[in-house]
């Protein structure tokens, strides 16, 4: 059980232990582990990017009813290789007019602090590449980064729209900064520190469900993370969030000018900024490494029960899918999921993992539903929207102080958050969706 | 001086001076946003971890940003050749050094100069955050007041200038 679980580590002891028996000397081994705690971020997340890619356009495409690429190796599988090896191979213009030294740079500064925001992140419970105890400030402050090298990029295009597109990108990245960053203090409230893996660690619990113990079982936790999310992915200029890539209406932006790996680095540091915005998400509400049941907690025989059930469900989704049925996905899915969560043995990376590739799978749906919306839609969300309830969420935790209130206190606590958030969340609402609302519309010859 | 000292405090001076040599002014801010990083290092090295976070969020999320917004916004920012060197520069170079050594006098005639470490607490967050709660509670409020009112007034300015439009 330990085992598996102290995997990743005993791995880098083994490597560093290797690397000193050929000879190295032991001024270098800080050197060393430094890299070999690097690498592993460097290998991971660019693959997990190469793997969303294929699934966001398989994914689209099924959405979308039609195929997705379907050429290169089984069902398209390949295609992120065959993307890599495109964009390696192909021409790298740089504009006449463009700025050398910015236009070069810019994708660099962009992909650095994509890779950094890693560094901060408890992937496990003995897997963390750097333990800070302002790491959530360290987070945010190099997520900042990127504002600047969108800028560099704009500017150093000599295009007039790679500068509009610039700064209709930072614009929007500033005004979602706000609620993701006041969203992410309710967490601070409520746990007490700023260090991740504190806050990760005190999401386990003692009760048998985890799950209730997460920053999220709760209302201000819960629109904290509903505004993280959505601050989240207009942060990583995801749809419906994407107009700094509206290709076809808006001219892409600030890399229209880019093309070959430079194009490639641009897309790949969006994608991992928006996978380390969302592992900070799991480590802030959704409690991190920690499995959704305390599974070691239960007797033997109730294990044995769930995972049985969880395999009659795999079994279920096993038979749909011979049968050609749709509902084959969600079946096999929750099976797979309930035989997980009755296994104490699982180590917390692997549950890290599950929620990172489950949050892919739910930005990649909300891709191919919701519609782009407006640039003036898109301000008046961010400051009309949710920038008064990420306030008004830390005012309710400020005053209602949660803690550890006999339930009879807790009961009221929910209940009054729950009514001023959902009387919140409604006069806001209509206070910004007032004008945009979709009338009733009258036919005037087909009724 | 450690190596990392000397890389960082290389960083600093030579983003400072580009900062205020270059002829290009986005160059400058630019290279400015190089001395506010390479000063962000330097606190992390004195561990003075939250200062150098919040240096980093302030100055090169926010300032930076606002700096490069303004000069977008202004006429010229394009142009190459600007006249860089003032003539008065002998008179601002001696007043540069006059302030120099007031505050170089001031600092190692303080009460910290000698001093070799930290002897109160550590400078973790929680400790800034007790200070700043008890101990500088009247300084925190007022710079919340001031900030509100900027706030306040930024948004009275835009709406005017708003209206204005609208009406003509």
């Amino acid at each position: 059980m330990e085992s598996l679980e102290l995997f990743p580590n005993n791995l880098k002891q083994w490597l560093l232990e290797t690397v000193h028996s050929l000879g190295v000397s032991t001024e270098w081994l800080p050197i060393v582990s430094c890299v070999l705690t690097i690498s592993p971020i460097l290998l991971v997340f660019p693959a997990l990017f190469a793997l969303t890619t294929v699934f966001e356009r398989k994914g689209l495409g099924r959405i979308q009813n039609r195929y997705g690429p379907n050429r290169v190796g089984p069902c398209g599988f390949f295609q992120f290789a065959a993307d890599g090896i495109k964009s390696l191979t192909k021409e790298d213009v740089v504009p006449d007019a463009a700025d050398k030294l910015l236009h070069f740079l810019a994708p660099v500064v962009l992909a650095v602090p994509a890779v950094l925001m890693f560094s901060v992140i408890p992937f496990g419970k003995h897997l963390v590449p750097i333990e800070i105890e302002a790491g959530l400030l360290f987070f945010f402050a190099v997520g900042g980064v990127a504002e600047l090298a969108i800028f560099m990029a704009g500017w150093g295009s000599r295009n007039k729209y790679s500068l509009l597109g610039a700064m209709r990108a930072i614009a929007q990245m500033i005004s979602y900064e706000v609620p993701l960053i006041l969203a992410a203090v309710v967490v601070v409230m409520i746990s007490g520190t700023l260090n991740p893996v504190e806050i990760a660690g005190q999401q386990v619990g003692d009760s048998v469900v985890a799950v209730f113990s997460w920053n999220i079982f709760s209302p201000w936790g819960a629109l904290a993370g509903v505004l993280f999310f959505i601050a989240m992915l207009a942060e990583a200029n995801r749809s419906p969030f994407d107009l700094p890539e509206g290709e076809s209406e808006l001219v892409a932006g600030y890399f229209t000018e880019y093309s070959g790996f430079k194009f490639a680095l641009f897309f790949m540091a969006e994608y991992l900024g928006l996978f380390a915005a969302m592992g900070m998400g799991i480590t802030l509400f959704l409690g991190g490494w920690g499995a959704p049941l305390n599974a070691a907690q239960l007797p033997v025989q109730s294990l044995v029960v769930g995972t049985l059930s969880g395999m009659g469900l795999v079994g279920i989704g096993g038979f749909y899918w011979l049968r050609r049925q749709e509902r084959f996905a969600v079946t096999l899915f929750a099976g797979l999921g309930a035989m997980l969560a009755f296994q104490p043995w699982i180590p917390t990376w692997v549950w890290f993992l599950a929620k990172l590739l489950l949050g892919i799978f739910f930005v990649i749906w909300i891709r191919g539903t919701m519609p782009r919306i407006r640039m003036d839609q898109l301000m008046n969300f961010a400051w009309k929207f949710m920038l008064p309830l990420a306030l008004l969420n830390i005012l309710l935790v400020g005053v209602i102080n949660p803690g550890d209130a006999p339930f009879a206190i807790g009961l009221v606590q929910w209940l009054f958050t729950i009514s001023v958030i959902l009387g919140a969340w409604y006069f806001l609402g209509q206070q910004v969706a007032g004008g945009e609302a979709p009338k009733a519309r009258r036919y005037r010859y087909a009724e | 001086m450690s190596g990392s000292f000397i890389i960082l405090a290389l960083v600093t001076l030579i983003g400072a001076i580009g900062a205020m040599n270059f002829g290009r002014l986005v160059y400058c801010a630019l290279s400015l946003v190089a001395a506010f990083v390479g000063l962000a290092g330097l606190y992390l090295q004195l561990s003075a971890q939250f200062l150098g976070f919040v240096q980093v969020l302030v100055y090169v999320g926010a300032v930076a940003i606002l700096i490069v917004f303004a000069l977008l916004l202004t006429q010229n920012a394009n142009s190459d050749k600007q006249n860089v060197g003032s003539r008065s520069w002998a008179a601002g170079a001696g007043v540069a050094l006059g302030v120099f050594l007031v505050l170089g006098k001031a600092i190692i005639g303080s009460s910290f100069s000698g001093r070799a470490a930290i002897d109160s607490a550590p400078p973790t967050v929680k400790n800034i955050g007790h200070e700043l709660m008890t101990t500088y509670v009247i300084p925190l409020e007022a710079m919340a007041l001031l900030l509100t009112a900027a706030l306040i007034g930024a948004v009275v300015i835009a709406q005017r200038a708003g209206r204005k439009e609208g009406r003509q």
